[in-house]
């Protein structure tokens, strides 16, 4: 295992080589994780990126779509020109020798959009509704952008840095009459 | 499926199924619009049970995190404590000891052996036959006492700690275990007898709520639910944790994706899991059954009373920020829970806290995926498509 392991040092992964060759400028970063890799894309690329994963190199297993505020993560900030959230796509392959793949995408507060990949994945609905949900991101082209697990008329967005931990109020505040619709 | 075609009126009627419904095992809501008998399109509805768990990651310790896991899936908490602690292990670069690994998989299996059990029983229960819920929770109450008497709880059993587990198995673990496995193959065959060539069990699952491998994919399935229809995925043989690849066992599959294949993908799923459990206990290895580094893992009592370093580890690992520490860095870890792909994936930024979890159930993609199944069909299917997709509220609204 060792030995093999000392190979591969040199070679990257086959997955990795291709995405550079292809997206040389649309790449931010990209490493090599325990169980796969991990490349930040810039938002106007990421849709095409995930595309060629999965048509051209058989990622055609989305796993999960989620982000991170990166606002209490001053190293991240910096990295990325000072973008607020990260949203995060884990993809897997049934074939091939690295096995999972994690895209992260920066976005900036000022324009929270990002091209949304339910054409792709059927699966990616529900899960960008929840990020939609609790960070506030907006996925263009979505069919049904609604909030999931929050109710309709919540105001804010739970998981990011800023919102308390207890909440606002709500359910104080909560209007049970208003709820029977 | 058959009267379909007869039984429309051309008049539209909207059915809420929940979010208060027997069959409903939690808090789900579907609304359904139906013409006759017939289903036209159903919205799933999910958050009812919402609780707040990513936020409380972000606020509890890598240890104080373990007692949430528990509430995720609370059918099988010890898979969820499992999944949760080797992500943080890996995080933070450890390896736990031989022992340790060959507890956990006990633990896990025999956990994967109650919530199929219980899956069993409700599934079978909301479509009229009774008995074999009977017959799935007696097998239940005796892993149940197996958990009581390893953990200490029957439910929120909080069994694991990062670099380890609480405390090791008790000295009859072995008989109880053994004599477990001896005898639910034979039990599980009375449920066999009640209903694989039950005619009106075969009715009511065969050819209901099917779904194709590549729509599975598409969608997201995974776990039972992606077996039954063909597809030979289980994480635990193709990335191999703890030490699953010292493990013999096969992965049953399906061949058409319906109610029917996924009741019996987990049927020989729960005799697997048996074997696996019986290689475990030949093999169990000896030694200790946690990390002995004393800045991961807390020290043992009488050290605690008795020496200073003791005392000093004691208090460090429970002092904010002195604790437990993975280096600055993200990290996703998947394990197969019974329901499928059970992910966390952790981003941390070297304190005590986890600056964010994140926690990708199974019965979230399985509950998307419902108005796919349902669509076409009958009403009546609704339950038993929902019953065998095994969708729990806890995990899918978190």
């Amino acid at each position: 295992m060792s030995e093999e392991k000392e190979v591969t040092e040199e070679t990257q992964p086959i997955v990795l080589e291709k995405l550079r060759e292809k997206f040389a400028d649309a790449l931010l970063a990209d490493a090599e994780t325990s169980n796969g890799v991990a490349v930040v894309v810039n938002k106007d690329n990421s849709y095409a990126l995930l595309e060629y994963l999965k048509t051209e190199l058989a990622y055609a297993f989305l796993v999960d779509v989620t982000a991170v505020d990166n606002s209490n993560l001053e190293s991240e900030l910096m990295q990325y020109d000072y973008a607020r959230f990260m949203v995060v796509y884990h993809l897997y392959t049934f074939e091939g020798e690295t096995p999972r793949i994690r895209v992260k995408v920066p976005v900036h507060e000022k324009d929270l959009k990002v091209t949304s990949v339910t054409t792709l994945w059927k699966g990616a609905n529900w899960l960008e509704r929840e990020t939609h949900d609790m960070f506030g991101i907006d996925f263009e082209g979505h069919p049904d952008l609604r909030r999931i697990l929050m109710p309709d008329d919540f105001e804010g967005h739970p998981l990011r840095k800023d919102y308390p931990l207890r909440g606002r109020g709500e359910r104080e505040r909560f209007n049970f009459e208003k709820q029977n619709v | 499926m058959q009267g379909k075609m007869e039984r429309t009126t051309g008049e539209k009627m909207v059915l809420n199924f929940g979010p208060q419904h027997p069959a409903t095992h939690g808090t789900l809501r579907i609304v359904l619009e139906l013409d006759g008998e017939s289903i036209l399109k159903a919205t799933p509805h999910a958050g009812y049970l919402h609780t707040g768990f990513e936020k409380l990651g972000e606020h509890l310790d890598y240890n104080q995190y373990i007692v949430v896991t528990d509430r995720m899936n609370y059918l099988s908490p010890l898979s969820n404590n499992f999944g949760y602690v080797l992500a943080v292990e890996q995080l933070l670069g450890i390896e736990v000891p031989k022992r340790c690994q060959y507890i956990r998989i006990l633990m896990a299996e025999l956990s994967r052996l109650a919530d199929h059990l219980l899956w069993l029983g409700t599934a079978a229960l909301d479509l009229g036959a009774f008995s074999v819920f009977l017959y799935s929770f007696r097998e239940r109450e005796k892993l149940y006492s197996i958990f009581e008497k390893t953990t200490g709880a029957r439910l929120t059993t909080s069994y694991t700690r990062v670099g380890g587990v609480f405390r090791d198995l008790y000295d009859g673990f072995e008989t109880d275990a053994r004599d477990f496995i001896t005898n639910f193959p034979k039990a599980l065959k009375e449920t066999h007898t009640l209903l694989t060539r039950n005619r009106i069990w075969m009715d009511r699952t065969k050819g209901v709520g099917a779904i194709s491998p590549e729509d599975a994919i598409n969608y997201g399935l995974t776990g039972p639910c992606l077996r039954a229809t063909g597809v030979a995925h289980d994480i635990r043989k193709a990335e191999p944790y703890s030490s699953y690849d010292e493990m013999k066992f096969d992965v049953p599959v399906g061949t058409n994706g319906d109610a029917y294949d996924r009741y019996l993908v987990r049927m020989e799923e729960m005799i697997q899991s048996c074997g696996i459990v019986g290689q475990a206990l030949d093999n169990l290895p000896d030694g200790p059954f946690s990390v002995e580094d004393n800045k991961i893992m807390m020290p043992d009592k009488s050290d605690a009373y008795g020496h200073i370093e003791g005392l000093i580890h004691h208090f460090k690992i429970v002092m904010d920020g002195h604790g437990v520490q993975p280096p600055t860095g993200d990290h996703y870890c998947a394990t197969e829970s019974p329901n499928g792909e059970l992910g966390f994936y952790i981003v941390s930024d070297g304190s005590g806290t986890a600056y964010r979890i994140r926690i990708r159930p199974p019965s979230f993609f399985h509950f998307q995926a419902l108005p796919h199944m349902l669509e076409g069909g009958m009403v009546s299917d609704t339950v038993a498509v929902l019953g065998s997709l095994n969708v729990i509220a806890g995990e899918l609204d978190r």
